[in-house]
């Protein structure tokens, strides 16, 4: 067990608008934990369309999505937030008073956090694999078909279909084949977008008869209590075949789902957190909503709206965080006390 | 003003007026088309605007384009016919053109 984190603030979304919350929060000195399934920050703007061009973002005329994303994480360096990736936020649980909020916020690698205010930047939710629409598969995940390795040792001795041409395809094949009784690679065209050196490493395997390549795609599951073994597919000409397998594992990108935060007592409008235009807190005291995950009369999904709601977010947040201390306002341009914060005075 | 065909799974079509220099996605998601969902906004970069292109016109439209290609990878039950809508653009030349959706984009 993991020790408990005991922090002012925990940021559920690393996208930019939970990223801009930390240079907010960090002028008025509040410490922040950032929790975001991805590898990496970003959000949308680094998974959908880092290469794309925005145009709305004040004072930038144009910026690509990976850029701004760059530029958040060089302004909030001064302020040292801890990216804790690669983690679901799962449980929110409410400890303290609504004059006194605290709350226990739980991640499913079983990080515990104790914070005194949650952020929920969560944007259109968490980004999830993609299940294939093929029938029943739900009763066969996470026992038979995987959609991220955690431990290896599930695949040893297996016979492993993996479906998809991409990198997380690729990489799992050549990691899993020397573990893996069989490793079979099942993609829709002879054509892989992976890097080039994985792409030839598999071709080397399938030449040296370690590896099995199949041009297909995926149209049923055979097996039964969850386990599977076999799946059906058709090639290109539609001809019908099944693989033999008793693991399997789909690469088909991301997509958002909502996620557990129906379940942290919130109160929600079609998926999304209701919050007022001042504080831009939820029905829960402590619990504030920011960016696309928040709603509110003439709510627009922009960039920008989120940056403006962070930053009135966080005078609240920081009165529950000291609630003895009255909050001055100043400019970054002439306070050196905020400068000291920034490090450039 | 162009015209466009949807054709649902179930074989049910419906025409629809869309404006050039558009995609074919948006002009779904205007005129509220079952079937396409378009989480990536057309940045070809979700595969959720996967249509069927009818035989007729498949050749007219053109071969996509490599990322359009690759972008292919996350759709499912892809077919010679398969484009993703957010890449076509809508224009006079394609007046009439005919899509098919897919039972379920993933
Ligand atoms: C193609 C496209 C173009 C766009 N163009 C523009 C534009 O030009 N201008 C503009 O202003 N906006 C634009 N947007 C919208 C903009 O990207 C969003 O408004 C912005 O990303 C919202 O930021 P966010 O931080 O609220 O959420 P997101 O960017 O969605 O980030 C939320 C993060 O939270 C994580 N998360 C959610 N739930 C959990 C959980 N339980 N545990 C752990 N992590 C979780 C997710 O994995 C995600 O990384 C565009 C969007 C798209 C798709
Ligand atoms: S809308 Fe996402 S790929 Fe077309």
């Amino acid at each position: 067990m993991t020790d408990i984190i005991k922090t002012d603030v925990v940021i559920v979304g690393a996208g930019p608008v939970g990223l801009f919350a930390v240079f907010e929060l960090g002028l008025l000195d509040l410490r922040c934990h950032l929790i975001d399934i991805l590898p990496r920050a970003g959000g949308q703007c680094s998974e959908l369309y880092p290469e794309k061009p925005i145009y709305d973002i004040p004072g930038f005329p144009v910026v690509t999505g990976q850029a701004i994303v760059d530029n958040l994480m060089k302004q909030i360096e001064p302020f040292n937030p801890t990216f804790h990736f690669n983690e679901q936020v799962e449980g929110l649980e409410v400890l303290g008073t609504p004059e006194a909020p605290l709350f226990r916020v739980t991640t499913d690698a079983g990080q515990v956090f104790e914070t005194k205010v949650v952020i929920v930047a969560a944007g259109g939710g968490s980004f999830q694999p993609k299940r294939p629409p093929v029938a029943g598969i739900e009763d066969y995940e996470g026992k038979s078909v995987f959609y991220a390795v955690r431990k290896m040792e599930t695949f040893r001795g297996k016979k492993v279909l993996i479906v998809g041409g991409g990198d997380s395809a690729l990489d799992w094949t050549l990691n899993l084949q020397p573990i893996a009784e069989r490793v079979t690679l099942m993609h829709r065209r002879d054509d892989f977008r992976a890097a080039p050196h994985s792409v030839n490493a598999m071709r080397e395997l399938v030449a040296a008869g370690k590896l099995d390549l199949v041009i297909g795609q995926m149209t049923g599951l055979k097996g039964e209590n969850g386990m599977l073994s076999a799946v059906s597919a058709k090639d290109n000409k539609n001809v019908a075949f099944d693989i033999d397998c008793n693991a399997m594992m789909p690469f088909f990108g991301l997509t958002m789902k909502l996620g557990p935060i129906a379940n942290w007592g919130l109160h929600l409008h079609e998926n999304l957190v209701p919050v007022d235009t001042a504080k831009f807190e939820s029905s829960t005291p402590g619990i504030f909503a920011v960016g696309d995950i928040n709603t509110y009369p003439g709510k627009l999904k922009l960039i920008l709206s989120g940056f403006h709601e962070v930053a009135l977010a966080a005078q609240r947040a920081h009165h529950y965080v000291y609630p003895e201390k009255k909050l001055l306002f100043q400019y970054t341009t002439s306070s050196t006390n905020l400068q000291k914060k920034l490090g450039v005075a | 003003m162009t015209k466009i065909v949807f054709v649902d799974h179930a074989g049910k079509s419906r025409q629809v007026e869309a404006d050039d220099g558009s995609t074919v996605m948006e002009t779904a998601l205007r005129n509220s088309i079952p079937g396409i969902e378009a989480e990536c906004g057309g940045a070809c970069a979700c595969a959720t605007c996967h249509v069927y292109v009818d035989e007729a016109w498949f050749e007219k439209l053109g071969k996509p384009e490599q990322m359009e290609e690759d972008m292919l990878d996350f759709a499912f039950d892809v077919r010679p016919t398969s484009r993703l809508s957010c890449q076509i653009k809508v224009s006079p030349a394609l007046d009439g053109l005919t899509v098919t959706t897919p039972e379920k984009q993933g």
